[in-house]
C-alpha cells in the first residue's frame, strides 16, 4: 500500500456477513467469535461498574455531613469494600483487556481469531462465576475487610462473608490467566505476514506487557487468598500472629500481585492513548521503541516496587529505601511515554475528536496521578500521607482519570468499527470535558483532604474538613453524569447513528482495512503488512525537526 | 518441540502406516491458523506460558513454607519427622518412573508404534493412580497420628501452633500437587482414548505433546515439594 493519507473509502462488504448478523441468545452464549466475547465482557463489566458506582455514590453522599448521617460505620465499611472489590476485579482489570483487547488484538494482527477462541469463551464464564459468587457474598451481607483482606483482621476477626468473596475473587482470576495465556501466544504465534515485532502497534505492545503480569501475578493472589481462606475456614495460623502466623507475609504476598495488578490497570490505558494520539495527529508516535519497550519495562519494574505499600508495616528501613528507590524508577519508563506522546503531537495535523479529548485528558489527569505517586514513593512523605485521602485520590487520579478516561475514548474510537455506526459527536465532545471537569472536581479536593490529615475509610471526620468533601460529592454527581450520557448514546448509536464506511477516521491499521463492522472471519483476504506502523506522511515539505 | 518433524498434512502426498492401517485420521486445522504447523507451535507456546502460571502458583506457596522453615526451624524438622520417608521415595520413584513412560509413549507415538503408544499411556496412567494410592495410605496415616490440622490436631511435643503450621503447609502443598496429579490422570485417559480410537498418531501428535509437558511439571513439582518436606526430618 502506497504512504498515501486518507483512503478512506467506503468499499462494499468485504468477506462474509457482519459478525452482529446473528441475532439469537444462543449465538452469543456459544460464540467463539473474539469480538462477540469482548461485548460480553463490555456488558458484565457495565453492570458490575453500575454496582460499584452506587456504592461509591452512597458513600459520597454519607460524606456530605461530618457525623455520616446516611449510614452506620458497619455498612460504610461494607460499602467501600464492596467499591473495592468490583472496581478492581470486575471493572478495572478486565476492562480494556478484555473488551477492546479481545475486540482489537486480532484484528490488529491480521489474524482471524484468537489463538483459542474456547478458551477465551471460557474466560468469560469463568468471570461470570467468580462475579456471580462475589454478588451473593454481597446479598448475603457483604465484607467489611476493604478489598486488600488484610489478615489477621480479615481471617480471625471480621464476621462478614470473607471466605466466599475470597473465591470470587480467586475465580476471576483464572480468567484473568487464561486471557493473558491467549494474548501472549497470539502475539506470538498469530502475526499476519510482514508483521515484526517492530511493526506491531503500540496497543499490542501494552496488550503483550500486561498479558505477562496477568499470567504471572494471579496466580500469587490465588494462592494468598487460599491461604487465607483456609486460615479462616481451619483455624489454624498462616497469618495470624496469635496462631503462630505472621501477617507481614501476607501483605507481601498480595502486594506482590495487587501492585503489579496496578499496572494490569493503566498499561492498557497507554497503548489506547498511543493510538489515540498517533491517530489524531496523523503522525507516527515520536519514539516508537521507546514507548514499547516502556510498556515491558513498566510491566517488568512492576514487579519489584510491592514494598512502598508497606512502609508503615514494620518493614525493615533497608527494604523501605530499597522499594523506594525502585519505585522511582517506575517513573522513568512512564515518564517516557508522556514526553512521547507531546512530542507526537508537536507538528502533527491535531483534530480534536472526542477521542483525542480523553486521550488529552488522560494525559493531564496521568501525570498529575503519577506524580503524586512519585510523593507516595518518597519514604518520608509517605509517613505522613499513608492511608489518608491523598492516596485515595492518587490512584483514582491514575485508574478514574487514567484508565477509564482511555476506556472511554477507546471505546468512541473503535465505536465505529465495533457498531458500524458513529456516536454523536458534539455530545460526545461536551461528555468528554464534563467528565474532565467532573472528575478533578471530585478528587482533586481529597489530595487537600489527605495532605491535611483526613484518614482514608472513616464514615465521620472532624467539621473543618466538611467544605472539601461537600466539594468532593458536587464534583461526583457531575462525573456520574459524564459516564451515564456515553450509556445512553452510545444505545441509542445502535439504531439511529449515521452508518459509516471502513476507515471514518482516515487513520492506518489493519482494522480500518476490514469492513465496520467487521465479518466474523475479521477480514476477506489475510492482509499483509507491507509498511512501517504508523506509516503516515510528514506534515509538510520541511524536514521534520 | 517437534521441530524435526516435517508435517505432511497439505494432503499432496498419500499418508501410508503400514503398521496401523487406522492412522489415516488428519489433525483438524482450526479456522484461526493458517496451516498446522502454526497450530502446533500456538499449542506448545500455550502450554509453557500456562506452565509459567503455575511455577508463579506454587511458588508463592513455597515462598511461605520457606519463610517459615526459616522462621521455625526447629518446629519443622519435628513436623517432619513425623512423616512417612519411605512412602515418600517409593512415590518419588513411582512419580519418576512415570515420567520415563510419559516420554516413552511420545517417542514411540513419534515412531509410528500405536501399540507401544498405548501400553505406554496406560502404564502413565497406572503409576499416577499408584501414587495417589499411596498418598492416600500415608493422608490415612497422618490422619489416625493426629497430624491434621484444626480441631483434630494432636501435638505433644513442644511448640504446637508452629508444627500444626508446617502440617498446613504439609497438607497444602502436597494435595494441591494431588490435585494436579488428578487433573493430569484425567488429560491422559482423554489422550488415551484419542490414541486408541487413533485420533492421534505420528502426524498428529500434540495433544500427546501437550499433556505430556503438563506430566512432566506435576513431577517436578514433586521433587521440590518431597525435598522441602520429606527430607527435613533427618531421619535416614
Amino acid at each position: 500500500m502506497p504512504p498515501v493519507l486518507q483512503t478512506v473509502t467506503v468499499a462494499p462488504q468485504q468477506g462474509g456477513p457482519s459478525y452482529l448478523r446473528e441475532h439469537s441468545l444462543r449465538s452469543w452464549l456459544l460464540t467463539t467469535d473474539h469480538k462477540r466475547v469482548g461485548l460480553l465482557y463490555l456488558f458484565t463489566i457495565i453492570l458490575f461498574f453500575a454496582i460499584a458506582a452506587v456504592a461509591a455514590a452512597i458513600m459520597r453522599l454519607n460524606l456530605l455531613t461530618p457525623r455520616g448521617d446516611l449510614v452506620q460505620a458497619d455498612t460504610y465499611n461494607k460499602l467501600f469494600t464492596l467499591h473495592g472489590v468490583l472496581m478492581v476485579w470486575f471493572f478495572l482489570i478486565p476492562s480494556i483487556p478484555n473488551v477492546l483487547g479481545n475486540f482489537l488484538l486480532p484484528l490488529m494482527l491480521g489474524a482471524r481469531d484468537l489463538a483459542f477462541p474456547k478458551l477465551n469463551l471460557l474466560s468469560w464464564y469463568i468471570f461470570i462465576l467468580g462475579g456471580a459468587i462475589a454478588l451473593y457474598a454481597l446479598l448475603v451481607g457483604g465484607v467489611d475487610t476493604g478489598w486488600t483482606f488484610y489478615t489477621p483482621y480479615s481471617s480471625t476477626y471480621s464476621n462478614a462473608h470473607v471466605a466466599l468473596m475470597a473465591a470470587g475473587v480467586f475465580i476471576s482470576g483464572f480468567s484473568s490467566i487464561l486471557t493473558g495465556l491467549n494474548f501472549i501466544v497470539t502475539t506470538h504465534k498469530l502475526r499476519a505476514p510482514g508483521m515484526t515485532w517492530f511493526r506491531l502497534r503500540l496497543f499490542v505492545w501494552s496488550m503483550y506487557a500486561t498479558s505477562l503480569i496477568l499470567v504471572l501475578a494471579t496466580p500469587v493472589l490465588a494462592m494468598t487468598l487460599t491461604l487465607m481462606a483456609l486460615e479462616r475456614i481451619w483455624h489454624v495460623g498462616v497469618f495470624d500472629p496469635a496462631l503462630g502466623g505472621d501477617p507481614l507475609l501476607f501483605q507481601h504476598l498480595f502486594w506482590f500481585y495487587s501492585h503489579p495488578a496496578v499496572y494490569i490497570m493503566i498499561l492498557p490505558g497507554m497503548g489506547v492513548v498511543s493510538e489515540l494520539i498517533c491517530a489524531f495527529s496523523k503522525k507516527r508516535v515520536f519514539g516508537y521503541t521507546f514507548v514499547a519497550f516502556a510498556s515491558l519495562a513498566i510491566a517488568l519494574l512492576g514487579f519489584l516496587v510491592w514494598g512502598h505499600h508497606m512502609f508503615v508495616s514494620s518493614q525493615s528501613v533497608f527494604a523501605g529505601m530499597i522499594f523506594s528507590f525502585l519505585s522511582f524508577l517506575v517513573a522513568v519508563p512512564s515518564a517516557i511515554k508522556v514526553f512521547n506522546w507531546t512530542a507526537t503531537l508537536y507538528r502533527g495535523s491535531i483534530s480534536l475528536d472526542t477521542p483525542m479529548l480523553y486521550a488529552i485528558g488522560f494525559i493531564g489527569l496521568f501525570t498529575a496521578g503519577g506524580m503524586t505517586g512519585l510523593f507516595l514513593a518518597t519514604l518520608g512523605v509517605d509517613v505522613h500521607v499513608h492511608d489518608t485521602y491523598f492516596v485515595i485520590a492518587h490512584f483514582h487520579y491514575i485508574m478514574v482519570g487514567g484508565m477509564v478516561m482511555a476506556l472511554m475514548g477507546g471505546l468512541h474510537f473503535w465505536w465505529p468499527k465495533i457498531s458500524g455506526r458513529m456516536y454523536p459527536e458534539f455530545l460526545g465532545k461536551m461528555t468528554a470535558i464534563v467528565t474532565f471537569l467532573g472528575f478533578n472536581l471530585t478528587f482533586f479536593p481529597q489530595f487537600i483532604l489527605g495532605y491535611l490529615g483526613m484518614p482514608r475509610r472513616y464514615h465521620a471526620y472532624p467539621e473543618q474538613f466538611q467544605v472539601y468533601n461537600v466539594l468532593s460529592t458536587a464534583g461526583a454527581s457531575i462525573l456520574g453524569i459524564g459516564y451515564l450520557l456515553p450509556l445512553c448514546y452510545f444505545i441509542w448509536s445502535c439504531r439511529y447513528g449515521k452508518r459509516v464506511g471502513d476507515n471514518p477516521w482516515g487513520v492506518k491499521g489493519f482494522e480500518w482495512e476490514t469492513s465496520s463492522p467487521p465479518p466474523t472471519e475479521n477480514f476477506a483476504e489475510p492482509p499483509i503488512q507491507t509498511e512501517e506502523v504508523y506509516n503516515y506522511p510528514p506534515p509538510s515539505s520541511e524536514p521534520v525537526i | 518441540m517437534a521441530r524435526h518433524q516435517r508435517p505432511n498434512t497439505e494432503g499432496g502426498e498419500e499418508f501410508e502406516d503400514e503398521i496401523n492401517p487406522v492412522n489415516n485420521h488428519q489433525a483438524i486445522l482450526h479456522q484461526q491458523f493458517s496451516d498446522l504447523e502454526q497450530q502446533r507451535e500456538a499449542s506448545a507456546a500455550g502450554i509453557w506460558v500456562f506452565l509459567g502460571s503455575e511455577v508463579m502458583f506454587f511458588g508463592a506457596l513455597i515462598l511461605a513454607f520457606g519463610v517459615y522453615r526459616f522462621n521455625y526451624a526447629h518446629a519443622f524438622v519435628e513436623g517432619a519427622g513425623e512423616l512417612n520417608v519411605v512412602l515418600g521415595s517409593v512415590n518419588t520413584a513411582i512419580l519418576f518412573s512415570s515420567g520415563l513412560t510419559m516420554s516413552l509413549a511420545a517417542a514411540t507415538n513419534k515412531m509410528g508404534s500405536r501399540l507401544w503408544t498405548l501400553i505406554f499411556l496406560l502404564a502413565t496412567v497406572g503409576l499416577g493412580v499408584l501414587f495417589l494410592a499411596i498418598k492416600g495410605v500415608e493422608y490415612h496415616e497422618d490422619w489416625s497420628k493426629g497430624l491434621f490440622p484444626g480441631e483434630a490436631f494432636r501435638w505433644t511435643g513442644s511448640d504446637s501452633p508452629h508444627v500444626q503450621l508446617f502440617f498446613l503447609l504439609y497438607f497444602i502443598m502436597t494435595g494441591l500437587h494431588a490435585v494436579h496429579l488428578l487433573v493430569g490422570i484425567g488429560l491422559m485417559l482423554v489422550v488415551l482414548w484419542l490414541a486408541w480410537r487413533g485420533w492421534i498418531h505420528d502426524q498428529h501428535f500434540m495433544p500427546l505433546e501437550v499433556a505430556g509437558v503438563y506430566w512432566h511439571f506435576v513431577d517436578l513439582i514433586w521433587i521440590f515439594l518431597f525435598v522441602l518436606l520429606y527430607l527435613l526430618g533427618g531421619k535416614i
